[in-house]
């Protein structure tokens, strides 16, 4: 794997500033959805938009877009590990009215 | 050979005084801190131990109470889990050899190790605390909402001691994984690290993604305490079930937090006594991450009979059986090391031996458990008792002995007295076998675990098994006394005193507080055999 | 695989069991991310929690959500996101150097940092008022009493977890601001800029999450 340093690369600030503008408008979404009755898709929107904004905020503000391959792993298997426990976790949750027991 | 000697400066004589043990930061140093306070928790939950058999070898509840019995069992396990068997081989053997072992001068964050020494302190006295002030009853699986709720003991300090140790081990993990990344010495490819440190990275991978689940967990429990909020009560419309899914996401991979560094001291021990390299070193690599993964796959089995749905069981179910292959095929291979090889039956290899057949039978009546059927017949018996200390004093416990004794020579730069310590193990192998066989026997019979009281007919199998314990006892004092003794007395080991091959081997005994006189650089694979010995020839 | 120096010139901000600073960087930022790592699973199992429940008693959280501050969870959402922004400037202004910038953009997201409290603390004030403290004379619709109950409980667990992290970021900035200051941190070391910048940046993510589960649930029901 590559050593060299995500530093060498510095993020110039119209990037930045480009990032921030497009959090407030997920965050003016975000808001303005929660109004509008989609019923299950409202979940499914504001997870998606919360979802995008935090990809952002690793990608950039973090500088895991300029990191190196161990860095992505990481953040990747985290995630991934939350979702494990998640996916397991209902399993049990969504299956449990499927039988009843005489 | 010239009667080796000690090196005129090493990490022991270093710099003398409390103060320099205690603000060190030298890594072999807080291996030995480890060392002395895992021991005394040993002794803590080996105590507890003493008086739940004593009770055991009558059929009436007649020693203790059955709430102080119900006391005893909790804190046994607490002390044992927490506090013994997960430290045990990461913060002492890891500590002492992970930074020798690839090359380096120390730990990645040696001022964290120090710390996550002290939290270790803190968080065995929060628990310490909590049991000389009355104990907990509530099982060290603090199901709910008998923890939450009914239970009237110290639950809450002893939550808070368990919560605060897990961040010990976190960071402990955290330093591992930084370390064996980044601090590799030159040549120390990834392939030709000491599977050791392999079962060290992995272990590591489970403490980081394990424990701040249980953390949260804990901190719910003595929250829920204190502030009746009620997550797991169903009165307040709350799911026990939730709470249980929570507490085995991690403790069941805490499981292979005990196993997987045992194993990795295996590999070390059985390559380094046939003198020949790890067959199948790849696969071993391999099945220590395979182990890590697939152990955070299968918690649901702990909960067949629990309330959850019979589909996510039947999943559990499938993901336990696969987890017993990396498992296997570490044995096997550890099995194909030794035919063909130049076998020398010291200490550190009846431990060795005594791991992977014990091991073997633990991981078998595993099996039998992940399958649905058989668990509900045998779940909260003597057989899940027999299974789990098959695994984690069968195992882990041998395979730190072992450990202890194949790397004292280089931790102390003096070698124990073999014939003692090979009495020892013997005594302890057989003390083992005659205190957990017959509970694999009665807990099928249906005797239940957790009960002070039993049926007469289980008596003779239950004294046996008191018996078994009581020369379990003598054996685990045994190398106390030797090691001690050595320490003062013990002959002067030299740098290699086995032949083995290792960086570890290559620096003196004791190393010097840097490690090495020079970075090493490794042109080599592992376990590259002959090995000349070097100092004393054990 | 890290290269070793044969000498190095010896920096005060090089430890001695590293080679180089390039190692030392790369260690440090490893660390925070894998620490990270452990800080998802800590608050993940809040948030399984939270999807439990939620899933259970969809009315009730809606009905609960309801009673939230939204323009102050809002507010404070933009606040962390601004936060976010000086936080990543600090950092431009640290690898380049540049120290009085560098200062500025600490105070300035330290300064949103203590806002996010101060509005929190509002909030929670409203809600003591309003007694949605479970366990301190809770009220709500017979209706929905159980759940709504468990809603708050999570409220504030989750929130208050999360504030006690912002407390410790502040205190981080704190020790930052001060090294900046001192000039400890200069254009070759600022690793230590960077890798509190990965916590600030984190809690602000959990914030992400926290605002639309816990704020914005059954809004459009008579809002």
């Amino acid at each position: 794997m590559k050593s060299g340093m995500q530093t060498d690369h510095v993020v110039p600030t119209r990037t930045y500033y480009a990032i921030y503008a497009l959090l407030l408008a997920c965050t003016y979404l975000t808001w303005q959805v929660a109004f509008f009755d989609l019923g299950a898709m409202n979940t499914v929107a504001a997870m998606t938009i919360a979802v995008l904004k935090a990809v952002v905020v690793v990608l950039f503000f973090m500088h895991v877009k300029y990191s190196t391959r161990l860095t992505w792993v990481v953040v990747i298997g985290g995630v991934f590990w939350l979702g494990i426990l998640l996916v397991l976790l209902f399993s049990d949750y969504l299956t449990r009215g499927w039988r009843t027991y005489g | 050979m010239a009667t080796p000697t000690l090196p005129a400066r090493h990490y022991l004589n270093d710099g003398y005084g409390v103060t320099s043990w205690l603000l060190t930061r030298d890594h072999k140093r807080i291996a030995l801190l480890y060392l002395a306070a895992i021991t005394v928790f040993f002794f803590v939950g080996g105590a507890m131990a003493v008086v739940i058999r004593l009770e055991l070898a009558t059929p009436a509840g007649d020693l203790v109470s059955d709430e102080t019995y119900n006391k005893l069992f909790t804190m046994h396990g607490v002390m044992m889990v927490f506090f013994f068997l997960i430290p045990a081989i990461p913060s002492v053997l890891g500590n002492f050899l992970v930074p020798i072992m690839i090359g380096a001068k120390d730990l990645a964050f040696p001022k964290l190790n120090l710390l996550s020494w002290y939290i270790y302190i803190v968080g065995g006295l929060f628990t310490l605390y909590a049991l000389v002030t009355g104990g907990v009853d509530t099982g060290w699986t603090f199901y709910t909402p008998f923890s939450t709720v009914s239970s009237t003991t110290n639950v809450i300090s002893t939550a808070l001691g368990i919560f605060i140790t897990g961040f010990s081990g976190i960071l402990t993990g955290l330093n591992f994984i930084v370390t064996i990344h980044r601090m590799r010495a030159p040549g120390m490819t990834w392939f030709r690290m000491p599977l050791f440190l392999w079962s060290t990275y992995a272990t590591s991978l489970i403490n980081v993604l394990g424990t701040p689940v249980i953390a949260i967990t804990l901190l719910l429990v003595a929250a829920e305490r204190v502030f009746h909020f009620g997550f797991f009560d169903p009165a307040v419309g709350g799911d026990p079930v939730l709470f249980q899914h929570l507490f085995w996401f991690y403790s069941h991979p805490a499981v292979y937090i005990m196993v997987l560094p045992a194993m990795g001291v295996i590999s070390e021990l059985v390559a380094a006594f046939c003198r020949k390299q790890v067959f199948g070193y790849t696969f071993v690599a391999f099945a220590s991450l395979g182990i890590a993964v697939l152990g955070f796959l299968v918690w649901g089995h702990h909960m067949f009979v629990a309330g959850q749905s019979v589909y996510a069981a039947l999943i559990f179910s499938i993901l336990s059986f696969l987890v017993a292959i990396p498992s296997a095929v570490k044995v096997f291979n550890w099995t194909a090391t030794m035919y063909k090889g130049a076998i020398s039956w010291q200490t550190p290899m009846l431990y060795a031996i005594g791991f992977i057949g014990l091991f073997t039978i633990g991981g078998l009546t595993g099996l039998f458990l992940a399958a649905v059927g058989l668990d509900v017949h045998v779940t909260d018996t003597y057989f899940i008792v027999a299974h789990f200390h098959y695994i984690m004093v069968g195992g882990t416990i041998m395979g730190y002995l072992g450990g202890l004794h194949y790397w004292w020579p280089k931790i102390s730069g003096r070698m124990y007295n073999e014939w003692l310590a090979k009495i020892a193990a013997a005594i302890i192998f057989i003390g083992f076998n005659l205190t957990f066989f017959p509970q694999f026997i009665v807990g099928y019979l249906g005797m239940p675990r957790r009960y002070h009281a039993y049926p007469p007919e289980f008596q003779v199998l239950n004294v046996l098994s008191s018996a078994g314990a009581s020369i379990l006892g003598v054996g685990y004092l045994i190398p106390m006394v030797y090691l001690m003794w050595s320490l003062r007395y013990g002959k002067v080991a030299g740098p290699n005193p086995f032949g083995a091959s290792g960086l570890e081997w290559t620096t003196t005994s004791p190393p010097p507080t840097g490690n090495f006189a020079h970075t090493p650089i490794v042109t080599e694979a592992a376990y590259t055999y002959p090995v000349a010995a070097e100092g004393y020839v054990a | 695989m890290p290269e070793t120096a044969t000498g190095h010139a010896h920096q005060p901000a090089l430890a001695h069991h590293f080679d180089d600073l390039a190692q030392q960087k790369e260690a440090a930022t490893l660390g925070m991310w894998v620490f990270l790592v452990t800080e998802v699973l800590f608050f993940g199992g809040l948030f399984a929690t939270y999807s439990v429940y939620r899933s259970w008693y969809p009315e009730a959280f809606a009905a609960a959500s309801h009673e939230m501050v939204v323009w102050a969870g809002t507010l404070n959402t933009v606040v962390l996101i601004t936060s976010s922004l000086t936080m990543a400037l600090a950092v431009h202004a640290a690898q380049l150097g540049e120290r009085r910038r560098l200062l500025l953009f600490l105070v300035l997201t330290m300064a949103l940092g203590a806002a996010f409290l101060g509005v929190k603390a509002f909030e929670y004030y409203t809600e003591f008022h309003e007694h949605h403290v479970p366990g301190i004379g809770f009220q709500f619709e017979a209706k929905y009493f159980r759940h709504a109950q468990l809603f708050f409980s999570l409220y504030f667990v989750m929130t208050g977890l999360h504030a006690l992290h912002m407390i410790i970021g502040l205190g981080v900035m704190a020790v930052m601001l001060w090294w900046a200051w001192r000039g400890t941190i200069t254009r070759d070391y600022y690793s230590p800029i960077e890798v509190s910048g990965l916590y600030w940046h984190f809690v602000d993510i959990v914030w992400i999450f926290l605002f639309p589960l816990l704020y914005l649930i059954g809004r459009h029901a008579g809002a």
